[in-house]
């Protein structure tokens, strides 16, 4: 939808911060903080504010020795993925612990590859029963919470999945591309996503969006367990522990973020 | 009522943190700051105790906050420590009288072999229950009384405080300057060379070998004490724990019972199993310690394989090397190739601790041929981790005579899957790692929350244990034996290297 009303002039740090990207690309390739201010007529306070915010983002990085500043090497791989999946789980495993503990269910973590989800970390469901480590496991999109909760933020995705055949692994799978819109449209509005027997017979899973700094999404965690653990007796996921999934996702976005 | 909670600060190698657990030891909220590390000569690795006393100044209230708890809402805290780490002190500034020496550090090599060359050195061992090494507390204090100008009157005076991380923070805590508590734990005393193993006392005899006043040193209490309270940064918090951290993790892995065992993955990694009331002294290169004491109780002892370089490893390979640009990334990086190509890393950057306790060694890659590519180096970069833990298994395999069927482990590098899976295939039984992977923080929580009656015993802390991840051994035994082989080899490689430096 289209917002009605006055739209928005330029952004003046933007504008700013393009700019001093274009000055870093140029000769030597290395500034001092005096110089960027400098040569581009600004208080030093503003220039070290807008290079300390792309420093944060890794567009820009600064020497240890020298503290002369330059382009980042996230500059150079901007189109590859954003976030190493192995940086995900070492960066979430402690959210994805207390997860598991508070819910008593089983927890993932996945992240989109190659048209679905890779299972990038796994706590086990903490009874001490016998169970499999299911890291590298690689789940439908349009059949899992988690997949869902990943297709939901990614328009291109979403469109390439939704073109493709929607295949049927239970009675209960979304099929077509219309229900699967409808629904990917209520994951945005709620922020979280469940499956109640999309996937396997008995089992459900709820899961929430890990986003990085700036609100890309970069994986989904949640949990999985057997239906009448996970949802009421209507199906539906239970509220304690869909809050309980949104508070780690939100914890390991703001561990991302420090 | 609100509820409560124990807080625990882990001081560590590369970074402090403070975390907060509930009654059933989950986590609630974590804060962490990095602090810097000094390496001003090759061999030298220094911090500054300031800084880590500003960091703690600032995750204490930040883990508060962001868990939206009030100070009265903490029942106790718990610290644990990077230990040997030494820090000495003016106790009237409160400002340290240098950078503190690292664990890691290496400068006092020479001076441990003129001490080891001297009458009396063969009673060391007995005494303390460590060999003679760089690695720990005493020859690094004996080097700043020897080499910092004034400074051996001002100990013998009584104006400058000796202490690990645990003394320092306590002390600081407490008051600093005014009337700060100076005091340690009997874990962290165990790691310094001074403290008799058998009476848990300073033992003259040591202090005189060192040539160490005993003016500088602080009370030895037990692990699990009131301490007393907090006067700064958040005031009005007990303080009811102490430990080392690989105590700690011991303690937070619940291996209470004789012959428990668990490994700690970190800067360096540490195989510690308890070994009950009864002090045994090894024969196969590990380390008698105290594996913590309960106040009032006598003191429970553990046997120790300590690795030097294990997640400092990968950390050189990212900050010196610039092969990666975090640590998790050489999971990545290894996972491009399948197997090391022939390459071996053996990083002997302190020496070599347990089971060689070779000071003179020296880092090696060996294996190089024009075929080896960078992921073939991450490889050999976390093997090198998981073959360092066979030996110390090995040694422990030994010293019992029983092989161990599964191995706890715990630690930020349990985040690595691959590695996991690789100690697995190499000790060919199964890992286990159980739902807190920060147990050397639970560990110190667990201690202070025993003490002021937060958790009622050792039981109850047992049934908080559950597993989050196992891995299954799936080399085959010919594999794991020619690779094996391969590995004692390059070790090998290492013997002898650096070579006392010329007298001037």
């Amino acid at each position: 939808m289209v917002s009605v009303g006055t739209v928005p002039g330029p952004i003046q740090s933007i504008e700013r911060a393009a700019a001093m990207l274009r000055l870093l690309a140029r000769g030597s390739g290395e500034y001092g903080l005096a110089e960027v201010a400098a040569s581009l007529g600004l208080p030093k306070g503003t220039a070290h504010g807008i290079l300390r915010t792309l420093q944060r983002v890794a567009f820009v990085e600064q020497d240890e020795e020298t503290g002369r500043y330059r382009l980042g090497a996230a500059l150079l791989h901007l189109g590859t993925s954003y976030l190493d999946a192995n940086e995900l789980r070492s960066r979430s495993l402690n959210w994805a612990d207390a997860l598991a503990a508070r819910s008593g269910q089983e927890v993932r973590i996945g992240v989109h590859h190659d048209g679905a989800v890779l299972v990038v970390h796994h706590v086990f469901r903490p009874d001490d029963t016998m169970q499999t480590l299911g890291i590298g496991a690689m789940l439908p999109l349009h059949a899992t919470a988690f997949g869902k909760v990943l297709l939901a933020y990614d328009a291109d995705l979403s469109a390439a999945t939704r073109r493709r055949e929607l295949t049927s692994l239970t009675r209960r799978t979304i099929v077509t591309p219309q229900s699967l819109e409808r629904v990917l449209t209520q994951v945005r509005a709620a922020g979280w996503a469940n499956d109640a027997e999309e996937y396997l017979p008995g089992e459900a899973s709820i899961a929430a969006p890990i986003r990085a700094p700036g609100g890309l999404v970069v994986g989904a965690i949640g949990i999985s367990g057997s239906v009448d653990r996970i949802c009421d007796s209507a199906s539906r996921a239970k509220p304690a522990l869909v809050s309980q999934v949104a508070s780690a996702a939100e914890a390991i976005s703001r561990a991302l973020s420090d | 009522m609100a509820q409560r909670y124990v807080m625990a600060i882990d001081q560590g190698t590369t970074s402090t943190r403070c975390i907060l657990f509930d009654q059933s030891a989950r986590l609630v909220s974590v804060a962490q700051r990095e602090h810097r590390q000094y390496h001003p000569r090759p061999g030298w690795v220094e911090q500054d105790a300031v800084e880590i006393w500003r960091n703690v100044d600032r995750i204490m209230p930040h883990a508060l906050r962001d868990a939206g708890v009030s100070a009265d809402q903490v029942v106790a805290l718990g610290i644990t420590n990077q230990r040997e780490t030494a820090v000495v002190w003016d106790r009237h500034t409160g400002v340290p009288v240098g950078r503190a020496i690292v664990w890691e550090d290496i400068r006092t090599e020479d001076l441990v072999g003129e001490l080891g060359a001297r009458p009396g050195s063969d009673a060391v061992r007995d005494r303390c229950g460590l060999p003679l090494a760089t690695y720990f507390s005493a020859p690094k204090l004996r080097w700043l009384l020897d080499n910092t100008p004034g400074l051996r009157d001002r100990a013998e005076r009584g104006d400058v405080l000796f202490g690990t991380m645990d003394t320092w923070l306590i002390w600081n805590l407490t008051g600093g300057v005014s009337g700060g508590l100076h005091v340690t734990d009997v874990t962290n005393a165990s790691r310094t060379m001074l403290m008799n193993i058998t009476t848990q006392q300073w033992d003259d005899e040591l202090l005189s070998f060192f040539d160490i006043p005993a003016r500088l040193l602080p009370e030895i209490r037990p692990s699990t004490e009131i301490h007393g309270r907090t006067s700064r940064v958040v005031p009005g918090i007990t303080i009811a724990a102490a430990l080392g951290d690989q105590h700690a993790a011991l303690f937070g892995q619940t291996c209470f019972a004789k012959g428990e065992t668990k490994c700690t993955y970190g800067t360096g990694s540490f195989l510690l199993m308890n070994t009950g009331e009864q002090l045994v002294k090894s024969e196969h290169g590990l380390l008698t310690t105290i594996g913590y004491q309960i106040g009032g109780e006598p003191a429970t002892y553990a046997l120790e394989g300590s690795i030097a370089v294990t997640g400092s490893l990968v950390q050189w390979f990212r900050d010196k090397l610039g092969l990666i640009q975090s640590a998790p990334e050489i999971e990545t990086l290894a996972r491009t190739v399948t197997d090391n190509g022939g390459c071996y890393i053996v990083p002997a950057f302190s020496g070599l601790f347990a089971p060689h306790w070779h000071s003179e060694a020296r880092g090696i890659i060996v294996g190089l041929t024009s075929y080896i590519s960078k992921g073939h180096l991450a490889r050999a970069v976390l093997e090198a981790t998981a073959w360092q833990t066979r030996e110390v298994v090995d040694a422990m395999t030994a010293e019992l005579g029983v092989a161990s069927t599964a191995l706890k482990v715990d630690g930020g590098m349990t985040a690595d899957h691959l590695l996991m899976q690789t100690i697995a295939d190499v000790l060919d039984v199964p890992v286990l790692r159980p739902m807190v992977a920060e147990t050397v923080s639970l560990g110190a929580a667990y201690a202070a929350g025993l003490a002021v009656g937060y958790w009622p015993d050792l039981e109850g802390l047992r049934r908080n244990w559950h597993l989050a991840a196992r891995w299954t051994p799936q080399w085959n035994a010919a594999d794991r034996e020619d690779e094996y082989a391969n590995w004692k080899r390059a070790v090998e490689l290492t013997f002898g290297w650096a070579k006392p430096r010329r007298s001037r």
